[in-house]
């Protein structure tokens, strides 16, 4: 593995933990204007949905973390984008009749808007938590380096999601609407994890070749 | 026709002027204003402050910052202050004698007041999101719950969601949440506008206090003319609301609008109203861009675009 981690599957990881981070964040404001027609915009709808984003990445970030001591590959790695990809689909296409089953069967929408977050948020936000850990694992080639590579890699994942919730609350809802850009958000995810994909094959035929 | 329209922009230049000055003489009169109640609620500072002609209810983001969301005469408290609460009693020129009232937004209750005073038979449910505010209401503008008016403390969207859920109807309903500084986003839109009219009987109507500048006045109107069709838009310079009214019924001709100002004079009269100056400022004509972009749940910038 060592051996063939290039710089240009350095800047992969990072380029696409920068890409999860953007998305996480854009997915979490914009999950305030998703509820707010069936919940209102009260501080305990925030309060559910950071709730919820905060649980599942917790719990990403454990899985993840585990996941990566069993033969790390691009590919997995690839495929935590897929299936987020797919797992963001739902929101968009059965967002409104989930929220109104809730809706209609809890009447306080604090524990409305915290079961709805729940359905509608808390898988994809838990794999994407996944690739943070998994991309220290990629990154890092020895003990020595491994704090350094996981600043670095937290300073860019956290750039991509101060860039999407500025990006988002500033400019993405003012030119699109809700489900042009989760799916937009999709589309990218599934892209991301296409490229990952390829990327590890790649490698590995290398790898098989030498 | 053309004589009619110099006449009309003439007498509203006039009416306008009297109201400006008429303000500022009162401004120059009522001297430093003091604090005298301010609170930190979920959503906002509130601040009371009083001169010696008024009392006033302030939301702030900065101790500096905010504009009036209500006001009163220290000396007569029926005297409307605001010409928006005018505006929206020059509503019933359009439809009259409601028997059942919403109000989304409760400031220091002067419209609950208002209403109170012309249909003390009315049941008028305000649904106000903040706690505070409604205390601060209580305590310092002396509005009372009663058999009459219910507050719910709760979101206006969900509220309205959950009414028409049980078929509860209101012949009138007025939208007055919004303030400059911030606007919820989710009762701007045009799903919201359904479920409000959802809510009116065949002879409901629906008044809003908004915005008379900015992008969001053409995204608003296109929104508003959406859902209800003709609207009465009634702007008047120098005051920064304006409001909306529409009907559930085809909106009354001018020559029927001035007719009804005169008996209604009579009524409102104490509320500092002269209802004879509203049919002219009540226009149907679309001044805004109509190829604006309609506000949806999935599109609805409001904030954005008032800027």
């Amino acid at each position: 593995m060592p051996s063939t981690r290039s710089a240009f599957h350095n800047f992969l990881v990072f380029g696409l933990a920068f890409i999860s981070g953007f998305i996480i964040m854009s997915v979490e404001l914009l999950g305030g204007r998703i509820l707010a027609p069936y919940f209102g915009s009260s501080i305990y709808v925030w309060g559910s949905i950071i709730t919820i984003f905060m649980l599942s990445l917790s719990i990403g970030y454990l899985t993840g973390g585990r996941l990566s001591l069993q033969h790390p590959t691009l590919q997995r790695y690839g495929s935590f984008y897929l299936i987020a990809a797919l797992l963001l689909l739902p929101l968009v296409l059965w967002g409104n009749s989930i929220m109104e089953a809730v809706f209609l069967r809890v009447e306080d929408p604090r524990y409305g808007s915290l079961i709805v977050s729940m359905l509608l948020f808390f898988l994809p936000t838990a794999v994407l938590g996944m690739i943070a850990p998994y991309s220290v694992r990629l990154l890092v080639s020895d003990s020595h380096s491994s704090g350094h590579v996981a600043g670095m890699l937290y300073f860019v994942s956290t750039l991509g999601s101060a860039l999407g919730t500025l990006g988002t609350s500033f400019y993405f809802v003012l030119w699109f609407e809700v489900n042009q850009i989760l799916v937009t958000m999709s589309v990218i995810l599934a892209l991301s994890g296409a490229l990952a994909v390829y990327t590890g094959l790649k490698t590995n035929q290398l790898m098989a070749a030498q | 026709m053309k004589h009619l329209s110099f006449t009309l922009a003439f007498l509203l230049a006039c009416t306008t002027l009297a109201t400006l000055f008429a303000s500022a003489a009162a401004d120059a009169q009522s001297g430093p204003s003091r604090d005298i109640h301010h609170e930190r609620s979920l959503y906002r500072n509130i601040v009371v402050t009083e001169d010696s002609v008024r009392r006033c209810m302030r939301f702030t983001i900065t101790d500096v910052s905010g504009q009036n969301q209500s006001c009163r005469f220290l000396d007569d408290h029926d005297n409307l202050v605001f010409p928006y609460a005018k505006m929206v009693l020059s509503s019933l020129m359009v439809q009259d004698n409601p028997k059942r009232i919403l109000i989304l937004g409760l400031g220091g209750g002067t419209l609950v007041h208002t209403f109170n005073l012309l249909f003390p038979a009315a049941e008028i449910v305000i649904v106000e999101i903040d706690e505070a505010v409604v205390r601060v209401a209580r305590d310092y503008f002396d509005f009372q719950e009663n058999a009459m008016n219910k507050v719910e403390t709760a979101d206006g969207r969900v509220y309205v969601k959950r009414a028409g859920l049980r078929g509860e109807k209101f012949d009138l309903v007025i939208l007055d949440a919004f303030n400059g500084e911030y606007i919820p986003e989710h009762l701007m839109s045009s799903e919201f506008l359904e479920e409000v009219k959802l809510l009116l009987p065949e002879h409901g109507m629906v008044v809003a206090n908004t915005f008379s500048s900015s992008q969001l006045y053409d995204a608003e109107s296109a929104t508003y003319a959406a859902v209800f069709g003709d609207f009465f838009n009634i702007r008047q310079f120098g005051t920064g609301n304006r409001v909306i009214i529409a009907s559930m019924q085809p909106l009354p001709e001018p020559a029927a609008l001035a007719a009804r100002a005169v008996p209604l004079q009579v009524r409102v009269e104490r509320f500092g109203m002269n209802a004879g100056e509203y049919p002219a400022l009540m226009q149907t004509e679309p001044d805004w861009n109509q190829k604006a972009r309609i506000l949806t749940d999935q599109y609805s910038p409001a904030n954005l675009l008032n800027n």
